[in-house]
């Protein structure tokens, strides 16, 4: 599904992305590009703004002002579900899994494999495209075929991530993958995500956990109140001068 | 530690392939009926001749051809209250057509499964337009429907039920069609039996073969998921009421031609029977969980307990008690399975 990706086209660029809602300006003016393969983490405090960013590039929301490329494409999304057509992926928070499925049903859902001649389920070639998927990622979990509630919080978003990977030919959203699991769950979660780098897609991660933002971004852009504050490398910025930037004090 | 703790790290447990079987939505049914039919065998040796048998299968048909919709539709995480009733709305639409335009009575069969597609395709489509719960949705037109059975019937005819179709052209088709005994080994089979066979077999294939079978049950199941993975719930649940709609109207044509004439207040009360069968069969009020072979269990123990004590000779009047301490063991039954299959989560 890759096209000639050259090395100067990104997989995602934001220019002068602006949301209001009423009189409140959720989104001013916000700025970004992402390269394949590039993991950039967005950072701001409660009500910065940060889920309305992935709302909008998700196709939940329109836009009031700016532009959105996928591949250097300009590109606007009717919905959630032209976004997703288009190679965008979201990892929600409340993981949107089916608990009674199997795994590799939940990997496929809405977009089932079907074989000759009567156009009814692949089974087992789901089942054998989940696990090589999940082998892959090194996302462990006893079978492709067990049911979802076999599995524990950091598998299921392990999965998640998995699903939207799978299908994400130019970018993959995250807001805050992570919120609902343990310590040992989100090292596991965590080694998943930099494992997306090898496969090509952009990655957007909101998170609210500093330490992970210095463990898995490349880049980190900082939301305040709506404004984008700054955008940086991950070496080029300290703990100190980042939570400076979300909170808008100097220490 | 050995390796084998380390593969399992992870792991919150495995399935025995005693517990896969136990998780079955059918297998709770399946030893009701086994129990009913051993007590009732014993009880009465009628039961077990090849005459009651049939009897009793024919039973199980009449209300097994409707559970077949109603077992998708609460797969999907629906009810329908309306189902009683449509089978009668069904039933007349044809006996009036053709006893107001005279002609064929094949004229009144089409435009009944018409209007029985279009009853479903409404409610489906109330439904998810509202944003109602279904149970609200489909007591509203339960009513309306009874209502309008009553009131038509009386404005066309002037009475309570339909005159007989008996002299209508295309009737003897008809007969053969939706009311015939068919002789199976020397005994006589009413034709619905075979009609419910196929509709389970139908069912059965699209619930585990079909993406359609996949989407009803996520629809059910988890519906914000089911609509963030990008599968048609609308769509979804709509077809299932209009599959409802045509199990009502196949019962109605047969109720149409076996008796020839249709009582405009029959069908109230039914949907329970069918939401029973269902429910007993193992499918969860809660959708996203289920079986058309359980429904069509369920309504196999409602055959035996229907013909059961007749043959036993036992006062009918404790039918309806039976009926309510098996929907009440099934749901307990059930409610414990959807713990154990829940008992991995951590969330
Ligand atoms: N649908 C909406 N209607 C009106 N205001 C909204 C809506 N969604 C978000 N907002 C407002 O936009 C701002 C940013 O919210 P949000 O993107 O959820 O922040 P974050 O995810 O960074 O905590 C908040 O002031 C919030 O109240
Ligand atoms: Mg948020």
């Amino acid at each position: 599904m890759s096209t000639s990706t050259s090395t100067d086209t990104f997989a995602l660029q934001l220019d002068g992305i602006t949301k209001h809602f009423g009189g409140i300006v959720a989104i001013k003016h916000f700025d970004l590009q992402i390269k394949p393969g590039e993991i950039v983490a967005l950072v701001g405090d409660n009500g910065a703004g940060k889920s309305t960013l992935v709302k909008i590039i998700s196709g939940m929301y329109q836009p009031t002002a700016g532009e959105i490329r996928l591949n250097g494409a300009p590109t606007n999304f009717r919905d959630p579900s032209d976004a997703r057509t288009k190679g965008v992926e979201v990892v929600y928070q409340d993981l949107a899994l089916v608990d009674l499925q199997p795994v590799y049903m939940n990997m496929f859902l809405g977009r089932e494999l079907r074989k000759k001649p009567f156009g009814t389920l692949d089974r087992r070639e789901m089942a054998a495209q989940t696990q090589a998927l999940v082998d892959e990622l090194d996302v462990r979990i006893p079978s492709a075929k067990a049911p979802l509630s076999d599995l524990s919080g950091g598998q299921r978003q392990g999965i998640a991530i998995a699903r939207a990977t799978n299908w994400a030919s130019s970018l993959v959203l995250m807001d805050e993958p992570t919120a609902a699991l343990g310590v040992a769950e989100t090292a596991r979660v965590e080694q998943i995500i930099m494992r997306l780098r090898e496969r090509g897609a952009g990655v957007l991660i909101v998170s609210h956990n500093m330490e992970q933002v210095f463990r898995v971004a490349d880049r980190v852009t900082v939301l305040r109140r709506g404004t984008q504050v700054a955008t940086k490398r991950i070496d080029e910025v300290t703990h100190n001068e980042l939570i400076a930037m979300i909170t808008g004090l100097t220490s | 530690m050995s390796t084998g703790d380390l593969i399992r790290d992870e792991r919150v447990r495995g399935r025995g392939l005693f517990e896969r079987v136990f998780v079955r939505p059918e297998i709770g049914a399946l030893a009701a009926a086994l129990v009913l039919f051993v007590v009732f065998a014993a009880v009465s040796p009628v039961f077990t001749q090849p005459a009651s048998l049939a009897t009793i299968l024919y039973g199980a048909s009449t209300v097994g051809i409707m559970a077949v919709g109603v077992s998708l539709l609460m797969i999907g995480g629906e009810v329908d209250l309306s189902a009683g009733v449509a089978v009668t709305t069904s039933a007349l639409t044809a006996a009036l057509i053709a006893y107001w335009f005279g002609g064929n009575i094949w004229w009144g069969v089409l435009f009944s499964l018409i209007a029985a597609l279009a009853v479903g395709a409404l409610n489906g489509w109330l439904l998810t337009r509202t944003r109602l719960s279904s149970f609200i949705v489909t007591l509203a037109s339960f009513f309306m429907l009874t209502g309008l059975n009553l009131g038509v019937t009386r404005m066309l005819t002037g009475g309570v039920a339909t005159p007989s179709i008996e002299a209508a052209p295309g009737y003897e088709l008809g007969r053969e069609i939706f009311a015939a005994d068919v002789p199976v080994f020397g005994i006589t089979i009413k034709i619905t039996v075979f009609y419910w066979i196929a509709l389970v077999i139908i069912a059965t294939w699209i619930l585990r073969r079909t993406r359609v079978g996949n989407w009803i049950f996520a629809s059910g199941g988890a519906p914000a998921a089911a609509r963030a993975s990008g599968v048609p719930v609308r769509a979804t649940k709509i077809g299932l009421y209009i599959g409802v709609g045509f199990c009502a109207w196949l019962l109605a044509m047969h109720q149409l031609f076996a008796f020839k004439t249709v009582q405009s207040g029959e069908g109230i009360g039914n949907e329970f029977l069918y939401i029973i069968a269902a429910v007993v069969g193992g499918c969860l009020m809660t959708g996203g969980y289920g079986s058309a072979i359980g429904a069509a269990i369920g309504a196999l123990i409602y055959g035996m307990a229907l013909k059961g004590v007749v043959y036993a000779e036992w006062s009918p009047d404790w039918l309806k008690f039976f009926l309510g301490a098996m929907l009440l063991a099934a749901t307990v039954f059930n409610v414990y399975l959807q713990r154990r299959a829940a008992r991995g989560r951590i969330r």
